[in-house]
């Protein structure tokens, strides 16, 4: 075809009206799939890090500029662990988003690298499911951990060759500990007012002092 | 040249994308997915089938709309046919394998700024036929895939010491650097080099 004004014009609008129209459709079509995939992630990476649990509920907050998720599991009215989508800007390769699981007494019951973008073979270690990151603070309460490294001077392990990648990742976990504490405070004091759930609240407590005596 | 691969048979179309013309180690396309997207045989191979996808259905449609476009502007065309279709295969991938769109993430929209579909866009489908033109794609796309999964191979197991996600209980012995950027450029250096000799014989 000549390459009049006209022409060009016309036939770049045609082609841009049909492929934004193409893609509006496959958008229309894909918009519902995308959301329940995302949807099912989030239940599987919540379900991960913390036991059993029959429903959640969602609450957000901002840390240092971060959006912060937290998942409160239940298991009928009884609150079974918080499940904390935490992130860090202080990756080797970026930001890491992890979900980090506690038990209503603050034991970290289970880490869960979601994305990160560190060195293959190096940090990535921190995926695994067996890892010294995860094992130097799983089971253990995080009121009582400090998270840092030993090179830092902390009592935390960290990953061969990838300490940067290792302060990050207690970076988050302590970001994820402090929006926890926020979560699980604000979860009892709201029962104290409506007093539904006063039970749970108790064996919250209860168990937060077994925890001490530990 | 062009006016030689016009005149083969349907299956040359084909082998030619293969080896050939094989666009990683032949035309030397598309070399930055080939560096980044390689560091396992799984992803290499994710990204082939997904340049695959864009490249026939880019082919096929600017094969048959190649007389519609005046030659001012045909790149811009081009460009905005591939565009779409990357976008719905990022959001096809989105939507029913997210855990292959997640280990992919930022090369899937780069698909659009691969040379190896505005290439072929240019110099094949934009002179032939629809059917050979999508001929032209599988072939081209196979080549990639093929490419891309055999570095990816290569880096895994000198990497890692592993093969398709599957340990092979050496990878404490292997040399990390292979998985890292530096890796990339050497194993696509002998791996073109070792191709590039069996291919010419």
């Amino acid at each position: 075809m000549k390459s009049t004004l006209f022409n060009m014009v016309a036939v770049l609008f045609t082609i841009t009206l049909i492929a934004s129209a193409g893609v509006g459709a496959v958008n229309m079509i894909t918009q519902e799939p995308i959301a329940e995939a995302k949807a099912l992630a989030t239940k599987q990476a919540v379900s991960n890090v913390v036991p059993e649990f029959e429903s959640n509920e969602v609450s957000e907050q901002t840390i240092d500029d971060m959006p912060i998720k937290v998942y409160t599991a239940l298991k009928g009215d009884q609150i079974v662990g918080y499940a904390v989508e935490s992130m860090t800007k202080n990756g080797f390769g970026g930001a890491i988003r992890m979900m980090v699981g506690f038990l209503p007494d603050g034991e970290i019951y289970n880490v869960n690298v979601l994305e990160q973008a560190e060195t293959p073979g190096l940090g990535t270690k921190m995926c695994d499911e067996e890892n010294p990151l995860l094992s130097s603070i799983k089971n253990k309460n995080a009121n009582e951990l400090r998270f840092s490294v030993k090179k830092d001077g902390g009592e935390l392990d960290a990953l061969t060759a990838a300490t940067i990648s290792s302060r990050a990742y207690y970076n988050a976990v302590a970001r994820a500990h402090q929006a926890f504490l926020v979560a699980s405070g604000a979860k009892a004091v709201a029962d104290g007012v409506s007093g539904a759930t006063g039970e749970t609240d108790n064996q919250g407590e209860d168990a937060q002092k077994g925890g001490e005596n530990e | 040249m062009l006016r030689k691969e016009a005149k083969m048979n349907k299956l040359q179309i084909v082998l030619s994308g293969i080896i050939k013309n094989n666009p990683t180690f032949v035309l030397v396309l598309g070399m930055c997915p080939t560096l980044g997207t390689t560091t396992s045989a799984i992803n290499g191979m994710g990204m082939g089938v997904a340049t695959m996808a864009v490249l026939i259905m880019s082919n096929l449609v600017i094969s048959l709309i190649k007389n519609l476009i005046p030659d001012k502007v045909r790149i811009p065309a081009f460009i905005v046919v591939i565009a779409s279709f990357v976008t719905i295969i990022q959001m096809l991938m989105q939507a029913y394998v997210p855990s292959l769109y997640a280990s992919l993430g930022v090369f899937i929209p780069l698909i659009v700024v691969n040379c190896i579909i505005l290439g072929r866009a240019e110099a094949f489908a934009s002179k032939n036929g629809a059917i050979d033109s999508i001929l032209d794609g599988i072939g081209i796309g196979l080549g990639f895939t093929l490419s891309l999964t055999i570095i990816g191979a290569v880096r895994e197991v000198l990497g890692s010491g592993a093969i398709f996600g599957y340990q092979l209980g050496i990878s404490e012995y292997m040399p990390l650097v292979f998985v890292l950027a530096p890796g990339a450029f050497l194993v696509l250096g002998y791996v073109m080099v070792l191709f590039n000799k069996f291919a010419k014989k």
